[in-house]
């Protein structure tokens, strides 16, 4: 075995996986897809075909450096920084082509991102990601990252820069639709929570007492989550559609077989579970001799379990309800199936339609918000888990 | 109280068999739900065959998954892989939060209907409580039992297969098991974009506005699913007990 000379830099394997596979989309993988109509089957055009020389080069020139700096820079924050560079560059590329392509006044044609602008925005987001991670940012930092990613896309949105892209054709015809649907997606996964939480809670502080009781319940619930979603819909319409035909008070209250109502029992029940489990979970870690303390000072029983133990608890508590939420949001999907709106009202269009643009309409809305309540919550929980005990 | 679980266990799995066998025999219990003299048993198909496709579809994907998470989860965690294990163990995080459905409607655009964007979406769901379980189990595998390994001499290939998987077998199984529950899940949505699979019984009452499919096809797969992780749960359970007796 011969010795192997010092590498001058320390190359990171990461880096230079993510690094080649960035700059071999650029020379080899289209960087838009182009259809002259909504139905009418694409042509691939790489990223020198769409834009003008000079800025194409520039641009390719931007995520060769990204990528440099991916293999062999160390500081997690020149990475970051770079990563989001070639985001943004790779961004304003798209919406550059996809102007370029249209022309003036035409609202048939369609331009998406092709199969390398997706390559490259993932592969930016990965090194971002990892920066990210090694950076190990704060809660508050965290959500201040998050906040300002938001208000950058909405103000990029806002001033309709990617307004000729395919998807926001797709969501210009069904802007009104999208709010409604939003709106609908929200309420269904923020009530469902909050009955769970309403009921579940209680379950779970008698579960906590009553040690009999503990593995019968959560050996149910735990079945309950095992259902497939679509089934418990279904299943949940049956009793739904007979109330509904049996009392006329149920069906003014908006009971019925089909909507929204056999969606927000089954968020109801799946929610159970990790809401009765972590409220077991953690009021069983809360240290006796804290509660004995608290007893000895003359707190009546009520005043222990409220003053002491579930304050105590709610760290694990709240990570309860971010399981719940991030769960929810994706479930609510399903429910369009049986007419329960939300975002999946455009997945299922898409998907019957085959047209991605209208199921991304539908997914990418769903992933961000699961997304964004799944970094606020997890902040929350941090925060808390570090507030002295 | 043990007699009367297996008991009750014994009672679901004949009710499952004696009905994807011979669901005609059941027609009286679903006539009530009909409509307009709509047929009570689902009629378009198999119910047996249907079945056998759900769980064909769910163990193909959840063998690939199992294959490829726990291969990358042995990956990041040598030494020679630590520089993927924070991006890893993000992207696990971030992955969760993406609902199925919408990994689902993603694939089919790309690879059309039919069973292939199923698959995929099943083997790229699955692979995230197989990785995450993976990871963690050999993350905190204990280091005074590697050093003492190690002290033996064997060899890291020894340590990893003779010390390191077995100890981490028990998180691993579970991550496989939570996979495959949320496979059936999936797989069932799988129906609305043409997979074979008892989806397609519930779809097909949606559409049909036939009640009788909606309930027996809600029934069938929510206890399939339930008897699929007891049994799983039950076999893990003696797995490890053959491994730790043995």
């Amino acid at each position: 075995m011969t010795p192997t000379p010092p590498p001058l830099h320390r190359i990171d394997r990461l880096g230079a996986l993510l690094g080649t596979a960035s700059i071999a989309a650029v020379a080899w993988l289209p960087f838009v897809t182009f259809k002259a109509n909504r139905i009418a089957s694409g042509t691939a055009r790489s990223l020198f075909e769409v834009l003008p020389f000079g800025t194409a080069l520039a641009v390719a020139g931007i995520v060769v450096v990204v990528a440099a700096a991916a293999i062999g820079v160390a500081s997690p924050r020149s990475r970051l920084a770079a990563a989001i560079v070639g985001i943004a560059v790779v961004a304003l590329a798209l919406a550059a082509a996809a102007a370029d392509l249209t022309p003036p006044g035409n609202r048939l044609v369609r331009v998406s991102p092709g199969v390398g602008c997706w390559v490259l925005l993932l592969v930016q987001a990965l090194l971002a990601t990892d920066a990210l991670a090694r950076l190990r940012p704060g809660p508050g930092l965290r959500v201040l990252c998050l906040a300002l990613t938001g208000a950058v896309l909405y103000a990029a949105f806002a001033l309709g820069l990617f307004d000729q892209l395919s998807i926001m054709r797709e969501y210009a015809v069904n802007a009104g639709t999208f709010a409604r649907e939003a709106r609908q997606h929200v309420l269904l996964a923020t009530g469902s929570l909050g009955a769970a939480v309403l009921v579940g809670l209680p379950l779970g502080v008698l579960c906590h007492k009553v040690p009999r009781l503990r593995a019968a319940t959560l050996q149910v619930l735990n079945l309950i989550q095992t259902i497939p979603s679509i089934a418990l819909f279904g299943i949940l319409m049956v009793p739904l559609g007979a109330l509904a035909t049996a009392a006329p008070w149920a069906r003014e209250l908006g009971v019925s077989g089909i909507g929204a109502a056999p969606a927000v029992i089954a968020l109801f029940l799946y929610a159970l579970l990790p809401v009765v489990a972590n409220a077991t979970v953690g009021l069983g870690r809360v240290s006796p001799a804290a509660v004995d303390a608290a007893r000895g000072m003359g707190l009546t029983g009520r005043q222990v379990l409220t003053q002491i133990e579930l304050p105590l608890a709610l760290p694990v508590i709240v990570t309860g309800i971010r399981i719940v939420l991030v769960q929810n949001i994706g479930l609510v999907t399903v429910a369009a199936l049986i007419g329960g709106g939300g975002f999946g009202t455009f997945v299922f269009q898409g998907v019957g339609q085959t047209a991605i643009d209208l199921v991304l309409l539908g997914a990418i809305p769903t992933v961000v918000l699961a997304f964004s309540s799944a970094v606020v919550l997890d902040a929350l929980v941090d925060v808390m888990s570090r507030a002295p005990q | 109280m043990r007699r009367l679980g297996l008991l009750l266990r014994l009672a679901a799995f004949s009710l499952l068999v004696a009905f994807l066998v011979m669901p005609q025999r059941f027609a009286p219990l679903f006539a009530p739900f009909t409509e307009y003299g709509a047929p009570p048993i689902y009629d378009q198909g198999s119910l047996l065959a249907l079945a056998a496709a759900h769980l064909g579809t769910v163990f193909l994907a959840a063998a690939a998954s199992t294959v490829v998470a726990v291969s990358l989860g042995i990956l990041v965690t040598r030494p020679s892989g630590a520089e993927f294990l924070p991006l890893s163990r993000t992207l696990v995080g971030i992955g969760q939060t993406f609902p199925p459905v919408a990994v689902l409607a993603i694939a089919v655009p790309l690879v059309g209907f039919g069973e292939t964007p199923t698959l995929i979406a099943l083997f790229a769901y699955g692979l995230l409580p197989i990785f995450e379980n993976t990871i963690s189990a050999l993350q905190t595998c204990p280091s005074s039992v590697i050093e003492a390994a190690r002290g033996m001499g064997m060899s890291s290939r020894q340590r990893l297969l003779g010390v390191e998987l077995p100890l981490a077998m028990p998180l691993i199984l579970e991550g496989i098991r939570l996979s495959v529950v949320i496979n059936v899940g999936t797989a069932t949505i799988g129906s609305t974009v043409a997979a074979k699979g008892l989806g397609e019984v519930i779809i097909a009452g949606l559409l049909s506005n036939n009640t009788a499919f909606i309930l027996q096809g809600g029934l069938v797969t929510g206890l399939m699913a339930m008897l699929l992780y007891d049994g799983m749960a039950g076999l893990e359970k003696r797995l490890l007990r053959a491994v730790h007796v043995g």
